[in-house]
């Protein structure tokens, strides 16, 4: 059982609040993503868990064991880093056994150890060489294969494929979605790229300005963002959003009346995703300005109530810079926010 | 047309301007190499040749002056006493710098800059200015006149440069590394020996080095603390005017090459503190 507590974590850099009381449980085998823009403080939050950084205040629980006031050594842990730290004077073979040795363990499991994790990263030919002989994504495995090796309770990782070429980033990701989901290890992946939040996580944490916004599964967080960030940061292109004013039966939005929420606002936020738009009569008036071809569908920058609007529509429609369209937002699809706390609406 | 004057104009300005550059070099190149081929020259030639002129563009490798100078009564023991407090400064400005610098590199601390400050700022004190209440304070503790005690002081001269050399050393070294290793199962102390030290190992010996070569070259202080066990500098500047110039020219190759094969064996790592992008 590793589940993993984090129960009122603050953490300040002299004046400067980088964690307001965190509060997040990692379910026992969870793969769990740390998504947010940069400086948000995934990273701290990720350290403070290692034992790298200490919280100012809160607890830390990994298990049943409260781990906040352990060196990283006794937390059961083991980290990916951004860099990789494979460590340049020793092998690849002695690197993947360097916490095995740490724990004095007998070579033959050292050994067989070193071997299966090797394997099942790809790295077996590797073994023998030295660190400043490994391309960036060898290093890459040679450091996931030193964490697996541990078969620690948690495996946090930072940023671990934001060093790699588009390509080998496609193909490392599915690859430790196999690798981690076979180890059955409790995890937490930080990263600032949603599609690969998206596809690697079962829950994803999103983080803005040292606040956990919201932790869900991914479909939850791109269909029903609990504020308005979590909506224009998840999704690309991102969440529209007009302004909503109180009228005869729902809410005013860009001329159109809209049934909306009950609330005892006059003024809320009317928000949709682009792909739940289509173009029909009795929708919201745009003028389009920007069309962008992708293939299967066309991205439309439009002006709707003179704010800019994108929709994301069939490439067969013919639509070009200047047309005067409409655009039907899916009734079940559209989301509220309030105004000034941000927050979702029902 | 005037295009046309500038283009033809421009190769030989290119010309003279790589001339003034070879000039240059040739300069510093002589400035620094005329000294020690003097400096070679008459301590591999014969006694008598050493006062001669013109000089020989090879010496002749007659080993007179040399023997001579080694024969010397209170060389061996003068040459015994510089290697002693080389050492006895090597340990001590490693032993003390190498921690500063890991602290300085890793911490941060109050108070940290002005302790960078201040590590430099001991190089500002003359040691003439100091020689003399050192010299009364080192008779009143007994530590005058002895290896240790001068030892003292040169650690003191080499302090700064460990400090610095060792502090830029540990600064490359990426934290990350440390931070695995304390992850991977290691206390900080191990991390250190199993991590940072081997890959710190060859500056630390080149920082190590350049104590030794400080020591080894300082005369003042070695000249004003030491009576009986002088150290090879001190002898010779004791003697510089009873001694023949056979025997200033032997002594003064047999300080230089130590200290010039040994900087230049460490060079990196003195260029790397000075920071200068080296390869
Ligand atoms: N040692 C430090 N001293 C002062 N401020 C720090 C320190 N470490 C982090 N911060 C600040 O804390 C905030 C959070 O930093 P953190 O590294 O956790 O961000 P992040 O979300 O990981 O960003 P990125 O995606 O760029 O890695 C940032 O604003 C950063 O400037
Ligand atoms: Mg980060």
């Amino acid at each position: 059982m590793a589940e993993i507590r984090i129960e009122g974590v603050e953490k300040t850099f002299g004046s400067f609040t980088a964690l307001h009381s965190i509060d997040l449980t990692i379910r026992d085998r969870e793969f769990m993503v740390l998504l947010g823009a940069s400086g948000c403080g995934k990273t701290t939050l990720l350290r403070i868990v290692a034992g790298l950084e200490t919280a100012g205040k809160g607890e830390v629980w990994i298990g049943d064991r409260r781990v906040d006031h352990l060196p990283p050594r006794a937390r059961g842990i083991a980290m990916v880093f951004q860099n990789y730290a494979v460590f340049p004077h020793l092998t690849v073979y002695e690197n993947i056994a360097f916490g095995l040795r740490m724990k004095k363990l007998p070579q033959a499991e050292v050994d067989r150890r070193v071997r299966s994790k090797a394997e099942l990263m790809h790295i077996e030919m590797l073994l023998k060489r030295y660190s400043g002989e490994l391309s960036g994504g060898q290093r890459q495995r040679v450091a996931v294969a030193r964490a697996l090796a541990m078969e620690p309770e948690v495996i946090l990782m930072d940023e671990p494929l934001s060093n790699l070429d588009a390509l080998l980033r496609l193909e490392m990701r599915a690859e430790l979605k196999h690798v981690l989901a076979e180890s059955r290890t409790t995890t937490i992946y930080v990263t600032h790229d949603q599609v690969e939040a998206m596809s690697l996580a079962d829950r994803i944490a999103v983080m803005n300005a040292g606040r956990i916004v919201q932790a869900d599964d991914p479909v939850q967080v791109y269909r029903n963002p609990a504020a308005r960030f979590v909506g224009s940061f998840i999704g690309n292109p991102p969440m529209n959003f007009l302004p909503a004013s109180r009228t005869e039966g729902g809410w005013r939005v860009a001329g159109q009346t809209v049934p909306g929420p009950a609330s005892g606002k006059d003024r809320i936020d009317f928000a949709i995703r682009p792909e739940d738009l289509i173009l029909a009569d009795g929708g919201l008036p745009a003028t389009v300005r920007v069309v962008e071809p992708l293939g299967p569908h066309t991205l439309i920058t439009a002006e709707v109530d003179g704010a800019p609007f994108r929709a994301v529509l069939d490439s067969d429609l013919r639509v070009a810079p200047g047309d005067r369209i409409t655009l039907a937002p899916n009734p079940d699809r559209i989301r509220w926010f309030d105004p000034e706390t941000q927050d979702a609406l029902t | 047309m005037t295009g046309a004057t500038t283009a033809a104009a421009m190769p030989d300005v290119r010309r003279s301007g790589r001339w003034v550059f070879r000039a240059g070099i040739a300069l510093l190149c002589a400035w620094v190499l005329v000294p020690i081929w003097l400096l070679m020259v008459n301590a591999l030639s014969a006694p008598a040749e050493v006062a001669g002129f013109p000089k020989r563009l090879w010496p002749s490798f007659d080993l007179g002056s040399l023997t001579f100078f080694f024969r010397f009564r209170g060389v061996a023991e003068a040459l015994w006493n510089s290697v002693q407090v080389a050492a006895v400064t090597m340990v001590l400005a490693i032993g003390l710098g190498a921690p500063a610098g890991y602290a300085l590199s890793r911490f941060d601390f109050p108070g940290k800059e002005a302790f960078r400050f201040l590590v430099i700022m001991t190089r500002a004190f003359p040691l003439p200015l100091l020689a003399l209440p050192l010299a009364v304070m080192f008779i009143r503790t007994g530590l005058d006149d002895t290896i240790v005690g001068l030892a003292l002081v040169h650690a003191t001269l080499a302090l700064p440069f460990a400090v610095l050399i060792t502090y830029s050393l540990f600064s490359g070294i990426p934290v990350e590394l440390e931070e695995a290793a304390w992850t991977l199962g290691c206390s900080r102390p191990k991390a250190f020996v199993k991590v940072v030290l081997p890959l710190a190992l060859p500056g630390i010996a080149a920082s190590a080095v350049f104590a030794f070569v400080i020591s080894w070259n300082e005369v003042f202080a070695a000249a004003v603390l030491t009576i009986q066990n002088r150290t090879l500098t001190a002898f010779l500047l004791q003697s510089l005017d009873v001694s023949p110039l056979h025997l200033k020219f032997a002594g003064g190759a047999a300080l230089v090459i130590p200290a010039l094969v040994f900087i230049f064996a460490v060079r990196k790592y003195l260029f790397a503190m000075w920071g200068i992008a080296n390869r």
